[in-house]
């Protein structure tokens, strides 16, 4: 039990953010003493684990978005019929990414007000590039002789995609969506000045109000939290992982 | 029976297939034999569709294939290529199994199907059946090739230079498994090299061809000793022609009917140059010859090789 504990990092980085998540108020002494003055000690407008929720769903919801654009996109300009539109949908994905995520959400809010959809909005331009670009690659590197051989055996175009090429770009589009959804977990925190709920809105009121324990608490947990997804998904990598490659 | 009549292919506005006309009968094993760029490749994979023709039309059994839809026509013929094609996320059961699948055979009857393929292939199906194509040898992947084009059991076999790839001692056995094979199972052939010798040993009839068009249709005898053109001579190769000649005659042509000698037999289907290696290898003079039962039929001697 222990040895795979300790052989499986997700479970043990799992278990310390699900307790730091519902035990920070215990920690109050610790705080206390580093950070005399400060009152109340931990981070109390809203409880962690709601925020936790609330950053999660922003990044699933985001996410999802991403993956399935993204891999629709690749899928449509890796078809004969598509092919013309690459350079067009790489160039889109690219300014989605250099555009900054503050700016996105600066000309968001006046469309879609406060709260958590110019965050969503945000998080699904600046996601899509990594997805996007993976998903491309991972199918253009399925070889030419197995497409070939998947045709000539009689496959229909859908079966070839969903039988042979998806599978066999699973792993690398799977690494671009790890990078997209690491990436995400960490810019989410910025949608709390817009008034999104997530473990921005600690850090954010400890920068306004001079408050250094709320940052730590709120950058901690942000931290474990994007470790524990990367551990996660390198899990999923290896189950998805192609006999052989 | 596949009948190509007058069919034209061009990319671009160059021409890669010229008015070709050729009819392979049915349990023939054709040869496309030509340098690269003949067209010998597009041939075959016009014969499923893999490639449009501009005109002309083909029938396979009688049947115009552009009468059939694509999927139907290339499930109903095998189709084999170089390097394989093995699906590297699939083991090879399911690779074998894959056209049986898209036909919607119950699973009990693709699992009999493919452990009688993988014993036909040589390849033991308790170890080979669970491995996945990377845990193969070269030759073994090309055996789990032959048997997945073979798996829903097609009139009709399209081979694109399926033993390029592997090492010449490897190669040797494919090809004398495809011979097995072909004489088993009377499938109609169509194979394509630009080995001639590959072509001489498999064949039982050859079409040669020079930038798109047919040069010469013919026995390997034919091909071997009536070239019809300069240009099939010069690829035939005119140095070695004694030795081909040898690589295309049967021991059963020569053998004295008969006679006996010491040692184990050599097949009356085996060439004149199996006969001249064994010989050689065994410092004999003299060779008994089996028919395909394994029964002595005769003896056949170094003077008859040459005769």
């Amino acid at each position: 039990m222990l040895g795979t504990a300790v052989k499986t990092p997700a479970l043990w980085v799992g278990v310390l953010f699900a307790a730091l998540l519902v035990g920070m108020p215990a920690l109050s002494p610790l705080f206390a003493a580093a950070f005399p003055g400060i009152r109340p000690e931990i981070f109390d407008r809203a409880a962690f684990p709601e925020l936790f929720l609330s950053h999660l769903g922003l990044v699933a919801a985001a996410s999802a978005a991403a993956t399935v654009t993204g891999v629709a996109l690749a899928v449509f300009v890796t078809r004969p019929a598509g092919r013309d539109f690459r350079t067009i949908a790489n160039l889109l994905a690219t300014v989605g990414q250099t555009f900054p995520p503050a700016a996105v959400l600066a000309l968001a809010v006046p469309a879609l007000g406060f709260g958590p959809r110019p965050t969503i909005v945000a998080l699904f331009l600046y996601g899509l590039l990594p997805i996007l670009e993976n998903a491309m690659a991972g199918l253009d590197g399925v070889p030419g002789t197995v497409r070939e051989a998947a045709r000539g055996m009689g496959l229909s175009p859908w079966q070839i995609l969903r039988d042979v090429e998806l599978p066999l770009a699973a792993p690398v589009i799977l690494a671009g969506v790890r990078v997209s959804v690491t990436i995400g977990i960490g810019t989410a925190t910025i949608g709390s000045t817009v008034g999104a709920l997530t473990f921005g809105t600690p850090i954010f009121d400890g920068l306004a109000g001079n408050k250094l324990p709320y940052v730590l608490q709120g950058a901690v947990l942000v931290a474990l939290f994007a470790i524990v997804t990367d551990l996660l998904f390198a899990l999923l990598a290896r189950r998805l992982r192609v006999p052989g490659a | 029976m596949i009948e190509i009549d007058a069919v034209s292919k061009s990319y671009d506005g160059r021409a890669v297939v010229r008015d070709l006309t050729l009819t392979v009968p049915a349990g023939a094993l054709c040869v496309l034999l030509g340098p690269s760029g003949c067209g010998k490749s597009t041939t075959l994979r016009m014969i499923n569709r893999l490639v449009p023709f501009d005109s002309g039309a083909i029938r396979v059994n009688g049947e115009d294939v552009l009468g059939v839809a694509t999927e139907t026509l290339r499930r109903r013929i095998g189709y084999a290529i170089q390097s394989t094609g093995l699906f590297p996320h699939w083991r090879v059961a399911d690779n074998i199994a894959t056209v049986p699948r898209l036909l919607d055979w119950r699973p009990e009857r693709v699992r009999d199907r493919v452990d009688e393929l993988l014993t036909l292939l040589r390849l033991d199906p308790a170890i080979y059946a669970g491995k996945f194509p990377h845990q193969l040898s070269g030759g073994e992947q090309q055996r789990v090739g032959v048997a997945r084009a073979l798996a829903a059991d097609p009139d009709i076999l399209l081979m694109d230079e399926p033993f390029a790839a592997v090492d010449p001692i490897t190669r040797d056995a494919l090809q004398s498994e495809l011979a097995r094979i072909h004489q088993a199972t009377g499938k109609t052939i169509v194979f394509v090299t630009h080995d001639i010798e590959e072509a001489l040993r498999l064949a039982t009839v050859i079409a040669i061809m020079e930038r798109g068009r047919l040069a010469q249709l013919g026995t390997p005898l034919e091909i071997v000793e009536q070239p019809a053109s300069d240009f099939v001579r010069d690829f035939v190769g005119v140095q070695g022609i004694g030795l081909k000649l040898l690589s295309v005659r049967r021991v059963g042509e020569r053998v004295r009917r008969g006679e006996t000698a010491a040692g184990a037999a050599i097949g009356a289907e085996a060439s004149l140059a199996d006969a001249l290696g064994a010989m050689i290898a065994r410092r004999a003079d003299r060779l008994p010859v089996a028919d395909e039962r394994g029964e002595t039929v005769g003896a056949v001697t170094l003077a008859d090789l040459v005769r």
